[in-house]
């Protein structure tokens, strides 16, 4: 397994966000985005995921391209972006439920019982998500991707609003995946020291008007 | 529950629990026809000759106040971006959706229907037609109402622009709607204004779902 971009372009509006740009995400080393705000980690992990189109270049897993099963690509990643997509109606344990069940996971029960127990969100539940503080919706959001295993992981400042103890568990939930072989990207400004961490640094482009035509 | 069975039962347990949004579909039909006698005056014959489109109408508008919700509550909060992402083929989401906004707003009101019609003096040979042709036509309205949903997703003030775009997209099922009713009133045969308005469901079954992914990926970028 493995997934890599080659020569991506990314424009978003009139700005390009980063061109010619290469990756390599290997099983077993995460890669870890880092650059300043606005120097594009977030749209790399949205075209990754393919909810954002790059202008140029394409994207591969195991050397072919995603473009052309798309569906599949979807099957094997998990996103987690800045928003949390927590429910305020739903208690944690119907949220965590729903999404795992949505990728196909069988047993709901079990399946989303032990993502809250890794998270240490068990006593919350049965607690409707509009109670959570901005941590515990963090930690919901991320049980998600325990509940149902996926090979390729994209996730956009995970730690973000979580206390020491819990971005520990993430990071340890990071090296677990890598261990077994799976893939991991990850924007993060915290420093997680993952072992084995590649660095793929994003310098940012100047705004600089794009002429469009060109470009595409 | 998984896969889509479980995205239209969370889409309509949603729909009870935040708001009630039946509960507000059948009160706002309910208040839109009651208002006609009000205005037009309690001449019986008069009532019953608009009551078919009255009824149409009012339940045209009454689906579509939840039908800016469709999308932009699960777009707010990031859900729709997974959603998006989900190993489903989008327009099968999207599909699942609108079931479940047709069963949460479009079931009430074929229900309140009929004790509308009463009210409005609707003639006896309707009622079962009024029935059917409203079972053809409600998913009609979520499946297109789904297209400007999809457009208008992310857009401050999307609500005001979702009508504009939608409602000239409804007139020919208003339109086949009526006529089914009113030619049952009349002693002639609904039978091919109801084919007409299943027809027009299968088109908007085949059409709209693709159409609205494509909106919604759109709107992801």
């Amino acid at each position: 397994m493995s997934f890599a971009g080659h020569n991506l372009d990314c424009i978003r509006g009139d700005r390009l966000v980063f061109s010619g740009l290469d990756f390599a995400a290997e099983p077993g080393h995460a890669l870890i985005l880092e650059g300043p705000n606005g120097s594009g980690k977030s749209s790399l992990l949205r075209v990754a995921a393919g909810l954002l189109r790059q202008a140029a270049g394409t994207l591969t897993w195991n050397g072919e391209n995603v473009g052309g099963d798309p569906d599949a690509h979807r099957a094997r990643l998990h996103y987690v972006g800045h928003l949390d997509a927590v429910k305020p109606v739903f208690t944690v344990a119907e949220n965590v439920r729903f999404w795992a069940g949505l990728r196909g996971q069988d047993d709901l029960d079990a399946a989303a019982g032990n993502a809250l127990e890794t998270f240490g969100i068990s006593h919350l539940a049965d607690i409707p998500g509009r109670m959570l503080s901005a941590g515990q919706k963090r930690r919901a959001n991320l049980a998600r991707i325990v509940a149902a295993p996926a090979p390729l992981w994209l996730l956009d400042e995970p730690t973000n609003s979580l206390d020491v103890a819990t971005t520990a568990v993430v990071r340890d939930l990071i090296i677990k995946h890598c261990e077994e072989g799976g893939v991991v990207m990850m924007a993060t400004h915290v420093p997680l020291d993952i072992p084995g961490e590649d660095v793929l640094r994003l310098k940012g482009t100047q705004p600089v008007a794009v002429d469009l035509d060109e470009a595409v | 529950m998984t896969g889509l069975g479980g995205l239209i039962v969370r889409d309509v347990q949603l729909a009870f629990r935040q708001g009630g949004a039946a509960f507000l579909a059948v009160m706002f039909f309910l208040l839109t026809v009651t208002l006609f006698p009000l205005g037009v005056g309690p001449e019986l014959t008069i009532l019953a000759r608009i009551s078919t489109g009255v009824l149409f109408v009012a339940a045209l508008f009454a689906s579509m106040l939840s039908l800016d919700r469709l999308f932009q509550a699960d777009y707010e909060d990031g859900s729709l971006e997974l959603l998006v992402l989900s190993p489903l083929p989008l327009p099968l989401v999207v599909l699942a959706k609108c079931t479940a906004h047709w069963l949460s707003t479009g079931v009430p009101l074929i229900i309140a229907a009929p004790v509308l019609a009463l009210l409005m003096n609707m003639d006896e040979p309707g009622y079962p037609v009024l029935m059917l042709s409203m079972l053809l036509a409600t998913p009609c309205l979520s499946l297109i109402g789904a297209i400007g949903a999809g457009l208008t997703v992310g857009i401050r003030r999307g609500g005001v622009l979702l009508p504009l775009l939608v409602l000239p997209l409804f007139i020919p099922v208003l339109i086949f709607a009526v006529g089914a009713v009113e030619a049952a009133i009349n002693g002639l045969g609904p039978r091919p204004h109801l084919l007409v308005l299943a027809a027009l469901l299968m088109g908007a079954l085949a059409l709209c779902p693709v159409a609205s992914a494509a909106a919604l990926r759109l709107a992801m970028e």
